[in-house]
């Protein structure tokens, strides 16, 4: 179908590097997205407003704005702190850079994702929680956040998809994962658009496949749900 | 003597501005089973959730089997218990059964009635099962152990909530208004259930609207009229001869 000229390991290779910027991006924006939603929710003012702040800032500002910002003035940042305590020059791997801050522009929206799934949660089963003794913690973990995951499912899988096709972003600071492996090789064999198209193709493999198990969980998780 | 199950003096209740308790007490021994009455307004589901502090009341004691709840006020004038472990202690003694059942949705029936023995009693989970098989068995609720809540009938619902408080082996028991969300079919089934455990023994506080659990099955009653206790007593003299023109008014509103 295409003739790749032998570049498709290459190509595969950027794929892996693909996924696991993706996954490991996941795994920070979820942790700062539940970190986020509790702040949101708590009754701590100062939590309230970095977590506002926190969100407001990042979905307010393109990704690829961001991501420079973070790659560049990061390095800029870590190597002054670095100069400063005479450790000299400090490289940060576009690796850390690109999945840090895939991870920390989607914790903003899974901060909202999540939220918008706590707070879906019934009043009164937390309630019921509390009044069989449980504490807070236990009320959290056993009620709330299983109750919250059927709410927050469908979001959550709509930012894994964005978030996938995010990762398109970190070959701009360097880091040779799918796209960037498909530029190298289009512009070597001067056939761009069969990369291109392989890329996408193999976008839409991922996607595929996560859409296949955001569906198995949704099922899981609807268990207890009467269906319309 | 034994202590008595729940006593709570002088009990007072604000939201804000709104005074809805204006000093209320009660006493209830062991194996009393009391009706809390009142039109909608008059505190009573407010007083039923300060006594295992759903809400925290403004002030006033509540003693549990003669234990104090310990409340204490902080500088910035909130009211907080001074030890959350006791507060939860007291609430694992002193189920609660809700106007909208609020069984936990993720969880099957079964799963809902091992929940807090477990987690909270910290009961290993064979012996928790069997427990729940048993008050299960008591609610007539055996077959349905395996379906989710929103499988369940309204009536089945609240059978299911009953069966989880009390399988913590409760002290005394809350009812706040248990079948006031039923369908008028669902309600007998909710009631026979309540009865059958006023028979047993079983210490209850219950917010009603069915008059004729509070007259037959009750051995105390109480009548609140914006945030004060109107009358109180026994079923026989409460309804039988009602000193107070409210509570008349009351129950010529409900017998219609």
């Amino acid at each position: 179908m295409f003739d790749l000229h032998g570049y498709f390991p290459f190509i595969l290779k950027g794929m892996a590097v693909t996924v696991q910027v993706a996954l490991f991006s996941l795994f920070i924006a979820v942790v700062l997205g539940m970190l986020g939603a509790v702040a949101k929710l708590s009754k701590s003012r100062v939590a309230q407003v970095i977590a506002g702040f926190y969100t407001t800032i990042i979905r307010g500002v393109p990704d690829l704005v961001l991501m420079m910002i973070i790659f560049f003035g990061g390095q800029l940042v870590v190597n002054n702190i670095s100069e400063s305590l005479g450790w000299g020059y400090v490289d940060i791997s576009p690796f850390i850079a690109g999945t840090l801050t895939i991870g920390f522009i989607f914790g903003a929206y899974m901060a909202e994702t999540f939220r918008g799934g706590i707070l879906a949660v019934s009043r009164g089963e937390i309630e019921a929680g509390y009044a069989f003794g449980m504490t807070a913690k236990q009320v959290f973990f056993r009620i709330t956040l299983p109750a919250m995951v059927r709410h927050a499912l469908p979001a959550f899988g709509n930012n894994w998809m964005v978030l996938v096709k995010a990762t398109a972003l970190v070959s701009v600071i360097g880091l040779q994962d799918m796209v960037y492996n498909a530029n190298q090789a289009g512009g070597t064999t001067r056939q761009p658009f069969t990369f291109l198209l392989v890329v996408a193709l193999l976008y839409l493999l991922i996607t595929g496949i996560s859409d296949v198990a955001l569906r198995w969980a949704d099922r899981k998780f609807s268990v207890g749900v009467r269906r319309a | 003597m034994a202590e008595a199950a729940i006593v709570v003096e002088d009990l007072y209740k604000s939201f804000g501005q709104l005074e809805v308790l204006k000093g209320i007490s009660l006493k209830a021994d062991e194996h009393d089973v009391v009706s809390i009455l009142g039109s909608s307004g008059s505190g009573k589901s407010t007083f039923l959730r300060c006594i295992n502090l759903l809400e925290t009341p403004t002030s006033g004691k509540v003693y549990v089997r003669g234990e104090l709840i310990e409340m204490v006020t902080r500088k910035s004038g909130e009211i907080v218990p001074v030890r959350q472990k006791q507060v939860d202690r007291i609430r694992s003694r002193v189920a609660m059964v809700f106007q909208q059942f609020n069984l936990w949705s993720h969880m099957t029936v079964l799963q809902n009635i091992m929940e807090a023995p477990v987690h909270v009693l910290n009961i290993p989970k064979a012996e928790a099962r069997d427990r729940a098989e048993a008050v299960l068995q008591r609610v007539g609720m055996v077959d349905r152990k395996n379906y989710y809540p929103a499988h369940l009938s309204g009536g089945q619902q609240q059978r299911a909530a009953i069966a989880r408080a009390l399988a913590m082996e409760p002290d005394v028991m809350l009812f706040d208004e248990p079948t006031s969300a039923l369908d008028p079919e669902l309600v007998g089934e909710v009631l026979r259930v309540m009865r059958s455990l006023a028979e047993e023994g079983r210490t209850m506080l219950v917010v009603t609207h069915e008059m004729g659990f509070a007259r037959e099955v009750s051995n105390k009653v109480m009548f609140l009229h914006e945030g004060l206790v109107e009358c109180q007593g026994i079923p026989e003299d409460v309804f039988e001869n009602p000193d107070s023109e409210r509570f008349k008014q009351f129950l010529a509103g409900t017998l219609k």
